[in-house]
């Protein structure tokens, strides 16, 4: 039914989208605690930091990538030199371009949770002996969990159409970094390619519809489980 | 000792407070909304420091600025019960119960079982807190609290979210908490008929100061404090014991050194002391012992005093065998009668006047509950 070109695609973005939302995972709910519930200075920094993706044209942000992790770059360079990793032209560099933009959008969602966890309750399991970490452990963080996995969907389907910054940074490599949209894009670029193009496309809309439908159950799920409402 | 002397500027108020408790029975902070008795129990768990002042419960020093001491909250050692139950929506009432158990240091006093069965909600215990009425959260909430072992019990007006029936339910509870468990309580209420029920000792706060302190029947009669009880709140506490029960009239008789009082059945043994209130606004003055009136409780006494009350109102007390009956009166009915300290009157009460959460009883008989784990 799918090509084997077409198969390649397909999984390379799960791979990548999957990675890449899990490893923004722990970091996200740091940040997001961090800019919630702390007065730390610098704190307006990281928040525009974070954002940035957000509102940067995704190439620049891809360009911004080359910079800094290019095999010529200071942490590029180190990663090369030290682990010998190369991110550019690897599917490693399409996961670290699919996970810096999709950041933002995770530590909205988790933000958002954070924000509405009720810290009465967090008080109450301070009063009945737990301290800080094992209240935030205990209390908050099962209280965030729709949040934290509407967070996780929403990175795993920015990270699936993730285009700009993969393409500038992490170039378009059959089998590496070419994803759907990067495939779709080559497709396009083929003369008499418009049917290949099309067939992705219809992958595409299919995969997304699916995330949608999975995410929505999922966070469903989370709250009759944490709420049980 | 439970002592509490702090300062703390809040933005609306400045708190002045100090006062002490024994660490046993049930203490009540009586005051009106804003008066800042939920910010004292919060200085006492810990969420909110004081600007000075030192706070301890027996050798335990919570907070003390001189000393440098300030106790982590989840060092306190405190059951903190709030307005709204604050279960865990996340866990079963059992894992609720046990959250405070599990993290409890030293030796367990109260077990699952004995606090599940004192606050009956052994049926609950696989259920989440989203699936509970109003009254059965706030007695999780109790057990919850109770569990911790905590060395002192704050409640927060913890019948404020619940319907007239459910407040009386809770409230035996309460009492049997009260009676039941070596604890002492802290009890935050702005209702003086539970304050009355409940209480042995009263502290009464007003705009961000302790006004008075002491024993129940002392702070309660004290005249200061009837502006801050409501004109039509205010009344007169007489401990009587239950006499006599009339089951075909659904009506008890409660004796007491100045006679008997006709109160509608309460569902107590007989010879059970209690303590019951006679709002002043439900005491009328006869000169003579009216035979033909429907009321009911008709006392033989002696006039005492009479003071002017604000608008067309007199406070009298009477004198009944020893007790003091207060009868809020025009001062009209006052003048037509002739009223003067020395005078033989009938105070009169209507048995209607008394409903549940005007007679509490004062302390049973501690019975030795087995726990049944």
């Amino acid at each position: 039914m799918l090509t084997p070109l077409e198969i390649e695609a397909l999984s390379l973005s799960l791979r990548v989208a999957a990675v890449a939302s899990l490893a923004c995972l722990l970091p996200a709910v740091g940040v997001a605690w961090l800019l919630a519930r702390t007065r730390m200075p610098g704190k307006t920094v990281l928040n525009v930091l974070v954002h940035a993706p957000l509102v940067l044209p995704p190439v620049v942000i891809g360009y911004l990538l080359l910079l800094l992790f290019g095999v010529k770059g200071p942490i590029g360079h180190w990663l090369y030199e030290i682990f010998g990793w190369r991110l550019v032209f690897t599917s490693g560099g399409a996961i670290l371009a699919a996970a810096v933009m999709a950041f933002p959008l995770m530590v909205r969602a988790i933000r958002l949770s954070l924000d509405a966890v009720d810290q009465g309750l967090v008080f109450a399991a301070r009063s009945l002996g737990a301290s800080r970490a094992d209240a935030f452990l205990t209390v908050t963080i099962p209280l965030m969990l729709p949040g934290i996995l509407a967070g996780l969907m929403m990175a795993f389907a920015a990270s699936l159409g993730e285009f700009g910054a993969t393409i500038t940074f992490a170039s378009n490599v059959e089998g590496q970094t070419r994803t759907l949209p990067l495939a779709i894009y080559t497709a396009t670029q083929v003369p008499g390619g418009e049917a290949a193009a099309l067939r992705l496309v219809l992958i595409a809309v299919g995969l997304a519809l699916l995330a949608l439908v999975l995410s929505e159950v999922a966070e469903r799920w989370a709250r009759r489980t944490v709420y049980g409402t | 000792m439970i002592e509490v002397r702090f300062g703390k500027q809040l933005p609306n108020l400045l708190l002045d407070i100090d006062f002490s408790a024994p660490s046993q029975g049930l203490t009540a902070l009586f005051g009106r909304s804003g008066s800042g008795k939920t910010s004292i129990v919060q200085a006492i768990a810990g969420g909110l420091k004081p600007d000075s002042g030192r706070i301890a419960i027996g050798d335990r020093v919570f907070f003390d600025k001189a000393g440098g001491i300030d106790l982590d909250i989840h060092r306190r050692n405190i059951g903190y019960v709030f307005q709204d139950s604050r279960l865990f929506p996340h866990l079963t009432v059992r894992n609720n119960l046990l959250f405070g158990y599990k993290r409890a240091p030293g030796e367990h006093r109260f077990d699952l079982g004995t606090v599940v069965n004192l606050l009956d909600i052994s049926s609950l215990l696989d259920r989440r807190p989203h699936h509970l009425s109003g009254g059965e959260r706030q007695r999780v909430a109790i057990g919850r609290a109770l569990l911790a072992q905590p060395t002192l019990l704050l409640m927060d007006e913890p019948l404020s979210s619940l319907d007239p029936p459910r407040k009386s339910e809770l409230l035996s509870y309460i009492e049997g908490v009260r009676d039941e468990l070596q604890v002492p309580i802290l009890y935050i209420s702005h209702a003086f008929n539970e304050v009355v029920r409940l209480a042995d000792q009263l502290v009464i706060v007003d705009a961000g100061r302790v006004v008075l302190c002491g024993p129940l029947m002392d702070v309660a009669s004290d005249t200061t404090v009837a502006p801050l009880i409501g004109r039509f709140d205010a009344g007169s506490i007489i401990e009587c014991t239950v006499a006599t029960h009339d089951n075909d009239v659904e009506l008890s008789t409660l004796g007491f050194s100045g006679g008997q009082l006709r109160v509608p059945r309460v569902d107590l043994a007989i010879g059970t002391r209690v303590r019951v209130r006679i709002r002043s606004r439900d005491v009328a003055i006869s000169l003579s012992r009216p035979m033909d009136v429907s009321i009911t409780n008709r006392l033989p006494g002696t006039l005492l005093s009479l003071t002017p009350r604000d608008g067309p109102y007199v406070d009298a007390h009477i004198d009944v065998g020893g007790a003091t009956v207060r009868a809020l009166i025009t001062r009209e009915s006052s003048g037509r009668l002739g009223l003067e300290p020395g005078l033989k009157v009938w105070a009169l009460i209507k048995t209607v006047a008394f409903d549940s959460r005007s007679v509490g009883f004062i302390r049973r008989a501690r019975s030795t509950t087995s726990p049944l784990e």
